[in-house]
């Protein structure tokens, strides 16, 4: 068994000493408390397939601001819980009647976790190398659960996504992803982002994204899917293939 | 009082439904159903249809109901008012009150609580056709939501009820077993056997309470393996692609999700460095293109 479909109080172990996160040990063995995938190499992990981001120190995320008070900008993290940025933790100066200036409700930031205390209060910081107010670009939603997948092992996936895609990228912990470039780029980036979210837990799936991005048609996973309408020219072209014509054409007429 | 049938079970010992004493109704599960939901189910009993949705862990407002060191669950069962032949009045009654409470304690034992302090899930149940049985079919859902949501549990839940009729104990009442019979009992326990509700109305004898309890233990283990079955297949199919081509290389296949602390710090590296992880790039290309030949 390398990687396996698990439900909550699945036995996974019957050595305690296997007991990685996503588990708990009841009399001696190991279960599972997350619907989701284990994986054991020398511990029993569970990854579950869905939940709420829930904020840990050192985090990278991306925020809105939902309330600015006289020393602190309240944003909203995507988890249940909010998260406070000190006027002491921006890179500059401010002084409060300019704090809406700087950041108003609705402006969204790259953000680190500094601190969270026991009863959840986070403190954010803007303190440190790359983290900025992001005034332009788009930003999508993903399940928290996703983020690494999409990063992949040693960030493979997310500097495949960049070079194929010409757009840049940032990956918060939280599951907010920050894209940059082109509109048409975007939308494909978009699409490949999707595909990676609900096809996280099958193997390969660098390749297929990248040949995506290419428009070329994938050797793998897509062709069980979607039957290639290129072959069959009976059947009536679907919106996909069309739009994949259209975007041959488009880039033709480019070069 | 007219409809009553006459005798519940035949001589051949068959119910009005052709279900032996100890067979529960057929249940059909969907799950994933609500998009805007955190996690949904979808499920049908018999002739029971019910919805459950949940939703968070999320902040809980009005802040005074938070609980310092664990999440709140807050349970909510609602008949919609076509779920029975004579309309019901919409909006909550004292009936739907009661069930919402019990039926939110049934989930206590399992839903790991101090990972999410101050929160609260919301869980909701909707029952859109009732044919008896609906609080148990409501839990049903309910625990299959909440495994949806990505909730830590110890866990499953699953719930069945045990009635008297014609004096004989049988397992999963329907309408006029129900309506008309001597005693209904609803349980609903964990895996392993512990019970988190259990209502009675109508009269066992302590003898009957204890038998009836077997009965329904049994009821409820067929449930489980029915929401396991779920889940188990849920994603099966696309798993099994997955699966195959990891069964076929001897090596291992680098899996992201394992390396994620790694990836948390590696993260924002990336966004600032790309020479550092050039190289990096390199391994794992080559290690895709091993798999591929695999395939």
């Amino acid at each position: 068994m390398k990687r396996k479909i698990v439900y909550p109080g699945l036995m996974l172990s019957e050595n305690e000493k296997q007991a990685g996160t996503g588990t708990y040990v009841q009399d001696g063995k190991v279960y599972s408390l997350f619907y989701g995938v284990a994986n054991d190499k020398n511990r029993v992990t569970v990854v579950p397939f869905s939940g709420k981001y829930i904020p840990s120190p050192r985090d990278y995320v991306i925020g809105y601001v939902i309330e600015v008070t006289s020393s602190n900008w309240i944003f909203d993290i995507g988890s249940p819980y909010d998260g406070l940025l000190h006027v002491s933790e921006y890179p500059k100066r401010v002084d409060s009647s300019m704090m809406r200036k700087e950041i108003g409700i609705g402006d969204c930031a790259i953000l680190r976790i500094k601190d969270v205390n026991t009863s959840m209060k986070v403190e954010l910081s803007m303190k440190d190398r790359g983290l900025r107010r992001l005034d332009e670009g788009r930003i999508i939603d993903v399940s928290t659960t996703k983020v690494p997948r999409i990063i992949g092992h040693n960030g493979s996936m997310v500097s495949m996504l960049k070079k194929e895609s010409n757009c840049d990228i940032f990956i918060g912990q939280n599951g907010r992803i920050w894209l940059k470039g082109k509109d048409e780029d975007i939308n494909r980036l978009t699409q490949a982002i999707e595909i990676i979210e609900n096809k996280s837990h099958t193997s390969g799936l660098t390749n297929h994204i990248s040949a995506f991005l290419r428009y070329e048609e994938s050797d793998e996973i897509e062709e069980k899917e979607k039957p290639v309408p290129f072959t069959s020219s009976k059947k009536d072209y679907t919106e996909d293939a069309c739009r994949k014509v259209d975007m041959l054409l488009s880039d033709e007429d480019e070069s | 009082m007219s409809d009553k049938p006459e005798r519940f079970i035949d001589d051949e010992g068959l119910r009005l439904d052709g279900r032996r004493v100890d067979e529960i109704r057929p249940m059909k599960v969907e799950m994933g159903v609500l998009s805007r939901a955190d996690g949904s189910c979808y499920l049908e009993w018999g002739n029971n249809k019910v919805l459950a949705a949940v939703y968070g862990p999320r902040e809980l407002h009005p802040r005074r109901m938070q609980k310092p060191n664990e999440v709140l669950v807050r349970y909510k069962y609602n008949m919609a008012s076509f779920s029975v032949e004579d309309r019901i009045r919409p909006g909550p009654s004292r009936r739907s009150t009661e069930i919402s409470k019990v039926s939110g304690e049934a989930f206590e034992p399992v839903v790991m609580t101090q990972y999410y302090p101050g929160a609260v899930i919301d869980v909701f149940a909707e029952v859109l056709q009732a044919d008896a049985g609906t609080r148990t079919a409501a839990i049903n859902a309910a625990t299959l939501a909440l495994a949806d949501a990505g909730i830590p549990m110890k866990g499953l839940v699953s719930a069945c009820a045990v009635g008297k009729v014609d004096g004989q104990l049988v397992l999963d009442l329907n309408k006029p077993e129900d309506n008309y019979g001597q005693a209904d009992l609803p349980v609903a326990m964990t895996q392993d056997g512990e019970i988190t509700l259990l209502q009675m109305d109508g009269h066992l004898t302590p003898e009957e309470l204890e038998e009836g309890l077997e009965m329904v233990k049994k009821g409820c283990q067929q449930i489980l393996e029915i929401q396991r079955e779920a889940l188990v297949s849920r994603y099966g199919n696309e798993d099994e692609e997955g699966e195959e081509a990891e069964e076929e290389s001897p090596e291992e296949v680098p899996e992201p999700e394992e390396e994620e602390d790694e990836e948390r710090d590696n993260s924002f590296d990336n966004e600032e460095s790309e020479a550092e992880n050039s190289d990096e790039n390199d391994v794992t290309e080559e290690d895709e293109g091993e798999e591929d030949e695999r395939q």
